[in-house]
Formats: structure tokens, sequence, C-alpha cells
């Protein structure tokens, strides 16, 4: 099932009895889910994540534009009639029930013709546990079951009535570091085997990279970017965007760009053609740094961890906005710990421009002095 | 550990020293007496041990008046007193604005004094000779004929204490309920409204659940209050309720001690050991009953 998102836009009065200005939890949202893909909704906590699956799921009604489930409008429809499971962030298993009833729960409500009997919920609760491998807790109550069982029956009772979209709420920020692995990559194998079109919101771009199709990247209210996972970390379109993706994070430096020259400092960094004298704020990934003895970008040496495969090292640099430059290089380089300082050149396509006031992007063509 | 457990019970020692002074050792006496026959208090003397003090409560048509009245006004006032605040309750929490409001002007009756709430219900229901009361206007205004209430029909004047007491004890519960109907997370009503629930399966299957330890203190502790009634029924009927026919158990206690036609310890101590019982009673069944029904998460 396709999902159309058409310049959805929610507002919510202020709480605040002073200012009368309204909350915008999301502003102009316009996508389109595809058939059968998961898509990661990511952004820092309080952006609309949340609010953004609720007005998908019906919970909540958009204060402008529409939202489409294949062809059909679905914008005034209860949530109970759009067929969607959702998975709360807290879960919201009933704690009452055991999970057997809780996995039925959904079913009993079906009416009319849908309506089934004992034994049929019972084969449709058994299939959605086995498909999350749960069959073996049914009779248990969800205050006995570890976080990642309880995950799970929630996902299994989303599952039950075999909904036409999946939307899972930050489902995994409730386990631990292991379980949030392993949870994550059973969602995504979950979802690859029902084909169900799935919204997975999440803060952690490590989780929405790694098992989305699609990821959106959300700040504000505001969508920033959309793409596939590996696009937006290589070509982000802001500062906002290329310093929310990626572990360790991009490191920012001030620099200027004057008669086609990048500064950061005094250092002459890299030729960036097209681009008028002026300002910049410059991106560089940690894996965009080569160690070389003459390079231009001229570090202060703090200290390196060895990671095994890669080494990285820690360094200081005055135009860098954080205290730390945190570059990775491969383990093969040799390092004169002895010295004060480092040098390195930057593959420029690993390096980014970013507009002083707007934090837009700023492209250049890359053609590198090395 | 040992140690740790010596600490605990010499914290647990001033409670133990007050309940012991306080409660258990006269519950023993009060116990003692309903076996001594004709006990007197001042010269601590009494002519006979047996259990002749039982048998004459039992069979004293005041007694077994008191006793009916009692069960009648269990019966009546502890279903509906909880089944209304609830209701109630439900109203209050699914309305935004107001609310506020309509809280305080619920729990008023609790803040106000018996007494005073009686003589308000004595003036709506009493007949005098210069006026029928404002109940009985109303019932006359639809056509209905006039009811002494307070010094009427036995029927009326229940009608009146059931009344009067449902109306007293209600805003405590209201009050509880409200509260219990707030604690519900109310993330469990979304994922239950996603599912397509009903709102009626949601409040059976969801609401009443989760409140239900709340609801299972209150009808408990409903049950003790009405079993123990009299303040009500003399706000009422004033206090010579045995020629009223509306004594309540507690009241034929009192009435033995030191009614009018009391000094009688021993008659006294009986109907309250016997009252004792009723209350155990009915509290393990309510125990039982709630094993099945309640869940504590
Ligand atoms: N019911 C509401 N009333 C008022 N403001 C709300 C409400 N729900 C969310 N908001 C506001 O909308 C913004 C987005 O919230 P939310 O979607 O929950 O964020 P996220 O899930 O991304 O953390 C926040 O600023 C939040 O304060
Ligand atoms: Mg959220």
């Amino acid at each position: 099932m396709k999902i159309t998102l058409e310049h959805l836009t929610k507002k919510f009065p202020s709480r605040n009895r002073k200012s009368h200005e309204e909350v915008i939890a999301v502003h102009d949202f316009d996508f389109e889910i595809p058939d059968g893909k998961l898509v990661g909704l990511l952004g820092p906590s309080g952006c609309g994540k949340s609010t953004t699956l609720n007005l998908i799921c019906g919970l909540q009604k958009p204060t402008e534009g529409r939202i489409y489930f294949g062809d059909d409008d679905v914008t005034d429809l209860a949530p109970e009639h759009r067929g969607v499971g959702l998975v709360f962030q807290n879960y919201a298993l009933y704690p009452h029930l055991t999970v057997k009833k809780n996995i039925t729960f959904p079913l009993e409500n079906l009416k009319g013709a849908q309506k089934l009997t004992k034994a049929q919920m019972e084969e449709r609760a058994l299939q959605a546990a086995r498909l999350v491998q749960i069959e073996s807790l049914m009779d248990r109550k969800p205050n006995e079951l570890s976080g990642g069982q309880q995950q799970r029956v929630a996902i299994a009772r989303a599952l039950v009535k075999t909904p036409r979209v999946l939307l899972l709420d930050e489902p995994l920020s409730n386990l631990d570091a292991r379980l949030r692995l392993q949870t994550r990559e059973e969602i995504r194998r979950i979802q690859k085997q029902t084909q169900i079109t799935t919204v997975f919101v999440t803060h952690d771009q490590d989780e929405a990279m790694s098992i989305s199709d699609i990821i959106v990247v959300m700040k504000d209210g505001v969508v920033q970017q959309i793409g596939k996972p590996q696009e937006v970390y290589d070509d982000p379109v802001n500062l906002f965007v290329a310093k929310f993706l990626g572990t360790p994070p991009i490191n920012v430096f001030q620099g200027r760009v004057k008669q086609e020259q990048l500064y950061v400092g005094e250092d002459a960094v890299l030729t960036v053609k097209g681009v008028p004298d002026q300002e910049v704020f410059v991106g560089i990934r940690p894996e965009g740094f080569q160690l070389k003895a003459d390079g231009p970008l001229c570090c202060h040496l703090d200290r390196i961890e060895v990671m095994g495969r890669d080494i990285s090292v820690v360094s200081s640099h005055e135009c860098c906005e954080s205290p730390r430059v945190r570059s990775i290089i491969n383990a093969e380089n040799h390092l004169d710990l002895a010295s004060d300082t480092v040098r390195f050149s930057v593959k420029p396509n690993k390096i980014f421009l970013f507009h002083k006031e707007t934090q837009e992007r700023i492209r250049f063509e890359t053609a590198s002095r090395t | 550990m040992e140690k740790n457990n010596l600490k605990g019970w010499l914290y647990l020692l001033p409670a133990f020293l007050f309940l012991g002074a306080f409660m258990i050792y006269p519950l023993i006496d009060v116990f003692v007496y309903s076996f001594e026959e004709g006990y007197n208090s001042a010269s601590q003397t009494f002519y006979d041990t047996g259990m002749y003090n039982y048998s004459y409560v039992l069979h004293d048509p005041y007694f077994l008046q008191a006793v009916k009245n009692t069960f009648i006004l269990v019966i009546i006032t502890v279903p509906l007193s909880t089944g209304f605040a609830l209701l109630i309750s439900l109203a209050l929490s699914s309305i935004r604005p107001l609310r506020e409001l309509f809280q305080t002007i619920y729990f008023l009756p609790y803040v106000t004094n018996t007494l005073a709430v009686g003589l308000v219900f004595m003036i709506l229901f009493k007949k005098t000779a210069y006026s029928d009361g404002l109940v009985n206007l109303l019932i006359q205004q639809f056509g209905g004929s006039s009811v002494d209430f307070i010094d009427g029909p036995y029927w009326a004047k229940m009608f009146v204490l059931c009344f009067y007491t449902i109306w007293v004890v209600m805003p405590f519960k209201i009050l509880i309920l409200t509260s219990a109907l707030a604690s519900v997370d109310p993330v469990y009503y979304n994922a239950a409204r996603v599912d397509g629930t009903s709102r009626f399966r949601i409040f059976r299957k969801i609401t009443l659940p989760m409140i239900s330890p709340m609801i299972f203190y209150l009808i408990i502790t409903g049950f003790i209050g009405a079993f123990k009634a009299y303040s009500d029924a003399v706000a009422l009927f004033g206090t010579n309720l045995n020629a009223a026919r509306m004594n309540t158990i507690v009241g034929y206690i009192y009435d033995m001690l030191y009614g009018d036609s009391g000094g009688y310890p021993s008659y006294a101590s009986a109907a309250a050991i016997l009252l004792f019982a009723i209350v155990l009673t009915i509290t393990c069944i309510n125990l039982l009953i709630s094993k099945k029904h309640v869940h504590y998460i």
C-alpha cells in the first residue's frame, strides 16, 4: 500500500496563555511512501515524528493537507477504519491481559462479515506470534516479559489484523544496546517477509540508516531531506542533516572561500571551483581525512584511539566548532606520536560547504589540488 | 540479616504497643464481657458466664430490626453509591471545560457536617404542620399524594436513609475514582482506538480492569462503613431510633450502653461481637471474590 502525504500540516494551540503563537508540529509534509518499503522517519526529539505518525494512523487530525492510502483518501477516516498497525514507544501492552489476549484483542473487535471464531482467532494469534518468535510466551502477562519480548508482543499485536500499513514509534528506545541491534534486524526481517509498508520513527540515525529503504530527516516539523540512507549521508542538503547523520559525527570548521580557494584558518585546504568569496561552514566526515606529511590541514595532535581495523585520530584545530577533531584512518598508516601536530589532506567528496547564514549546502566542482 | 530482623521488630514495637493497648486489649475485653451475664462496669461484677447474652440479643426484636435495617442499607447503598460515583467520574473525566468546578461541587458534601446535611434533608423531606416539605410539594405537583418521609411508613423512611447515605458517601468515591481514571495511561486508549475497539468494550476491557483495585477498595470500605452506620440515622430520625424502627446495629450497641434503655454492657458486647463477625465474614467474601476480578499491576 502506497501512502501519499499531501502538504500535511499540524498545528497545536499554544499551551502558553500569554503568547498565542501556535506550535507547528508538522509543516507542509509532502511525500509519497512507496509500496512495501520501510521508511525511517528521523529527527531529534520534538521535531514532529510522533505527530506525523499519529496523523498517518488517524489518532490526530491534520490542520491542513490530505493523506492517501493507495488511492483512498483517508484524511477524515477514523483510525479503526484505516487498517493500520501501530507499535507505541512504550508498547502499550494491556498489563492485565496475557500475551495471547493482547494479541487477539484487535481481532475481537472485528464485526460483521469479518468476525472470526475463537479457533480462527487463536490460529491468527499463533501465526503472528510465530512471526516474532514468542509462541512459547502466550500465557504470560506483560510484566513477566523482558523489554525485547514485550516489544515483539507489541509487533505481533500490530500485525495480527494484517494491517495495510505498519507504524512503529521509536520501538527500540526502551531496549538495551545489544537487544536494540538484534531487534532492528528482526524488524527488518519481518518487514521483508510481510512486505507491509512500514514507517519507522527514531531519533537514532544509526538505527534509521541501517534498516531503512528510505530515510526522511526532519527538524522542527520541517522535512529536511528524503532519500536512500547512503545518498543522504553522502550528499546532505544542509548543515543540520550533515551533522545529524554519521557516527562519529562530522567535523565542522569555520572557513572562508577566497578566489576559489577554501581556507580553514590560514591553511588553503581545497580548490573549490564556482564558489564566490564568502565565509562558510566546512564539514568534513571523519573518514575524509588522509594522513599526509605535507597535507594542507594542520591539527594539534591529542591522542589516537585504536579500533582494530581503523584508528581514530583525536586532534584539535582552532577553527573547529567542537574541541575535538575526530578522523578515522586506516590502521596501516603510521603516525608519529611524538610529534605535536598532524597534517591531513582531505578527500573532496567527503567535504561539504555550507552557507554561513542559511546553513544550506554550497556545491562546488571537485577539482582537487592533490 | 538476623540483626536487621530485630531492628525491624523494634521499629514496629511502638505501633504494636499502641494498637495492643487501645485496640486488641479492649477487643478481647469486649469478647470476654459478651460471655459474662449482667456485667457491671462500676463494680466489675457479673452473675454467671455463658451464651445467654447472645441468646438475648438474638431474640431481641430491636436487634433483629437493627440487623434488617443495616443489611438493607448496605445492600442498597454500597452498589448504588459506587455505581453512581463511577458514572459521575466517567462523565467528569470526559469533559474538559469546568471540570475542576464540577469536581469541587461534587466534593462539597464531603466537607459538610453530617448533622448539617441531615438538617437539610429534614427540611426537604419532613412534613410539618406548616409545610409538606419540598419533596412532597414536588410529588404533589406531579399528581402524587404526599408521604411523610420522616415519621411515616417504613419504606419511606428507609428510602430517605438510603438516599442520604448515598449522598454522603458519594463525594469521596467520586474523588477516588476520578483520580483513578486520570491515572490510566491514555496510550492504552489510543492503542485500543487504532484497533477499532468500541467505547463500551474499551470501558469494560481496559478502563474497568485498570481501576479495579480502586473500585475494590471502595467496595470494601463501603461495606464496612455502611455496616457501621449510625450517625446518619440519628441525623435524620433523632436519637430514639428504636421507636422509629430505624435503628442500626451500631445504634443498638450504643443504646444498650448509654441510651434511655441502656446500662447493659454485656448485651452491647455481644451485639458488638456479632457485628464484628458479620463484617469479618463479608470482608472475607469480598476478598475472595476480588481475587478473580481485581488486577493489581
Ligand atoms: N497534543 C499536543 N499539544 C500541543 N503540542 C504538542 C502536542 N503533541 C506534540 N506537541 C508539540 O509538537 C512538537 C512535536 O512533537 P512530537 O511529534 O511528539 O515530537 P517527536 O515525536 O519528534 O519527539 C513538539 O514541540 C511538541 O511539544
Ligand atoms: Mg515521539
